[in-house]
């Protein structure tokens, strides 16, 4: 064999598994017809066009206003300390950041996007979406939940639309504020084990925002926008898990709203005027540590470890009807029922399946190992609502002293309303010494 | 105040400032490691051709109304057949372009003649809704040259992708931006 016919033999092996390659993944579209030759009409064959994503500069102009709307609402409340500021930043973010921009890319749904890069490898966390995540937050270490008071397009339509506040009495407003750090575990816990963004799915302002979406969505879309005129943010306070996360980094902020510019007189205008119930009273001496307080706190701190393993064990009963919510178990069940000839019929996602022609049996190993993953998140999920209640209670019996009206500093979301009700505010109070001076 | 309290207070805020301090380089690291560990680069939706079953979800799903999903043709694979089955019914009267005899409900393809016997098919992007009818007779009777893309001029990529959520043979993924498409037969072209 010379050379020549080797580099021959060579050049139709490679030829043919080339076409053998090209020709595996086109085999669901073998050409019935080949296409044809064009040669007495000079027809050329044109090629489809491929419109491209919105450019890079996009992301750039949001990140910028991001961080500028952060800065200025940060200005607004504690250098400026005005509402009608803040309510002008809020108009913005609600035309920018919710009907421009139709509410995406968003703090509270970036979050499951961390969860899912942080859980199972191999997602790709784009910058955009890194920087909406953490930027708020780090702001909330230094400035308390300023992400809420004006720059959340979700914060900012619920504050607008308030209208006729209702308060909350306080056991119900506590209990409700729970349930955002059960959504919140929930949320991580689907995205983490990259079966659902249920955060996203079930958000009830960003069809308003988009004003498309399915009937359901927008007739929540209307229910939550309606119950805002009446209850003051119901999904800030009760349900926004990035809000339950901004909560518990606001605890460690550096600077807080502080109602008063000079000194607190005790008139509580601003208690009446926080439509949130953020607002503490003073204590006063008749009401400071109650004799059976250390008992309490004591009996609370030993329930914590046991609701935490209560939480974990009830959890991980529920990791059956949690995996449905993925894909994979859902058609691994469905798989099962036909091939027991408990199903006759088949559905559109089994019929994909058998298109592949994967083994039923690899179907069931993986839907085996997604449900395994379930069973170990859903007792960290239990184990996490256990930890969230037994810490509601020991914070709840926990004696606090308050020697002035002061904002709470998780749940105040610093809409600046307090600062117009306060009377040393608009300089009607004389600063005490010299009152002293006048009486004498 | 007594001397106590003071102790008390002084003592809850070297916690405070400790936690801070450890919440904010907690962070950092997190975020760091986040960004570095991903290639940061921004992905889209697309959807997977040979995947596809032209189950017609995509039409109804999308947040979009219509449809972000439309249908593409790859024309270097087509067949430029005279009798299109993406074109026409199933059981059309006369092999003209008349409203009877089409498939698409929308009336987004259009037929030209190009050479005998030859006919070219292109879609009226503004007007096709993404209903997947031409794909499924394209796909099942002739080359598959008529397939369903998302067009990136209208998707909002949503984090969570309504079709994507929905869609039964999870043809949906996430493709790098700079390479928005899966289109059929780039190999030939």
């Amino acid at each position: 064999m010379n050379a020549k016919e080797g580099i021959r033999l060579w050049a139709l092996g490679i030829g043919l598994g080339v076409v053998g390659f090209l020709s595996a993944p086109a085999c669901l579209a073998e050409e019935r017809f080949p296409p044809p030759d064009f040669d007495s009409s000079g027809y050329q064959i044109p090629q489809p066009a491929t419109p491209q994503p919105a450019a890079h500069f996009h992301e750039i102009l949001d990140i910028a206003l991001l961080g500028a709307a952060l800065a200025l609402a940060a200005y607004l409340i504690f250098r400026k300390r005005s509402r009608q500021g803040v309510f002008w930043l809020m108009l913005f973010s609600v035309a920018y950041f919710g009907f421009w921009r139709k509410g995406c890319v968003c703090p509270i749904g970036a979050l499951q996007n961390v969860a899912e890069a942080v859980f199972s490898s191999g997602l790709v966390l784009p910058v955009v979406v890194a920087v909406f995540f953490f930027l708020p937050l780090v702001m909330a270490l230094f400035f308390g939940r300023v992400y809420c008071a004006a720059v959340c397009p979700h914060g900012a339509l619920q504050d607008l639309v308030l209208a006729k506040p209702f308060p909350v009495p306080p056991w119900l407003s506590h209990s409700l504020g729970l349930l955002a750090y059960i959504y919140l575990g929930c949320g991580v816990l689907f995205a983490g084990l990259g079966s659902a963004y249920i955060i996203c799915e079930y958000d009830p302002f960003v069809s308003l925002f988009r004003r498309s979406g399915s009937a359901n969505m927008l007739l929540l879309s209307a229910c939550f926008v309606l119950l805002s005129v009446f209850v003051a943010r119901p999904y800030c306070r009760f349900l926004c898990p990035y809000g339950a996360v901004l909560r518990i980094l606001s605890q460690l902020t550096r600077w807080r709203v502080k109602i008063y510019p000079d000194r607190c007189i005790d008139c509580h205008l601003c208690d009446d005027s926080c439509p949130f119930g953020a607002i503490h009273k003073t204590t006063l001496p008749e009401q400071a540590a109650p004799a059976w307080g250390k008992g309490r706190v004591l009996a609370c701190a030993a329930l914590l470890p046991l609701l935490v393993v209560l939480g974990g064990w009830f959890g991980a009963r529920l990791a059956a009807p949690f995996s449905r919510l993925d894909s994979t178990v859902r058609l691994s069940d469905r798989i099962r029922l036909e091939e027991s000839g408990a199903a006759e019929d088949t559905t559109d996602p089994s019929k994909a399946f058998r298109r592949t022609g994967q083994a039923p049996e690899e179907l069931y190993a993986a839907a085996a190992a997604v449900y395994g993953r379930f069973r170990a998140g859903s007792w960290w999920l239990g184990a996490w609502v256990g930890l969230v209640l037994g810490f509601k209670l020991l914070t709840l019996c926990w004696p606090r002293r308050y020697t002035e009206y002061e904002a709470d500093r998780s749940l105040c979301v610093a809409c600046a309303r307090c600062f117009a009700y306060c009377p040393g505010e608009k300089g009607l109070l004389v600063p005490k010494e010299k009152e002293l001076k006048n009486e004498n | 105040m007594p001397p106590e309290n003071e102790k008390g207070t002084s003592r809850r805020e070297f916690l405070r400032t400790g936690l801070h301090g450890a919440a904010l380089v907690g962070m950092g690291v997190l975020a760091g490691r986040l960004v570095t560990h991903s290639a940061s680069e921004k992905t889209v939706w697309q959807i997977d051709p040979a995947k596809c079953i032209q189950c017609e979800r995509c039409a109804v799903n999308c947040v979009l109304k219509p449809s972000a999903v439309k249908c593409v043709h790859a024309f270097s694979i087509c067949g430029y057949c005279q009798l299109c089955f993406g074109f026409f019914q199933p059981e059309y009267n006369e092999m003209n372009s008349a409203a009877e005899n089409q498939l698409c409900p929308a009336g987004a393809i259009k037929r030209s003649f190009v050479e005998d016997p030859y006919y070219q098919y292109v879609i009226d992007e503004p007007l096709c809704i993404g209903c997947s009818k031409c794909v499924k007779g394209c796909t099942a009777f002739g080359n598959g040259s008529l397939h369903l893309q998302v067009r990136h001029d209208r998707c909002l990529n949503c984090n969570e992708c309504a079709i994507a959520a929905s869609c039964p043979s999870n043809a949906f993924v996430r493709v790098p931006a700079r390479e928005p498409y899966l289109i059929k037969g780039k190999e030939h072209a």
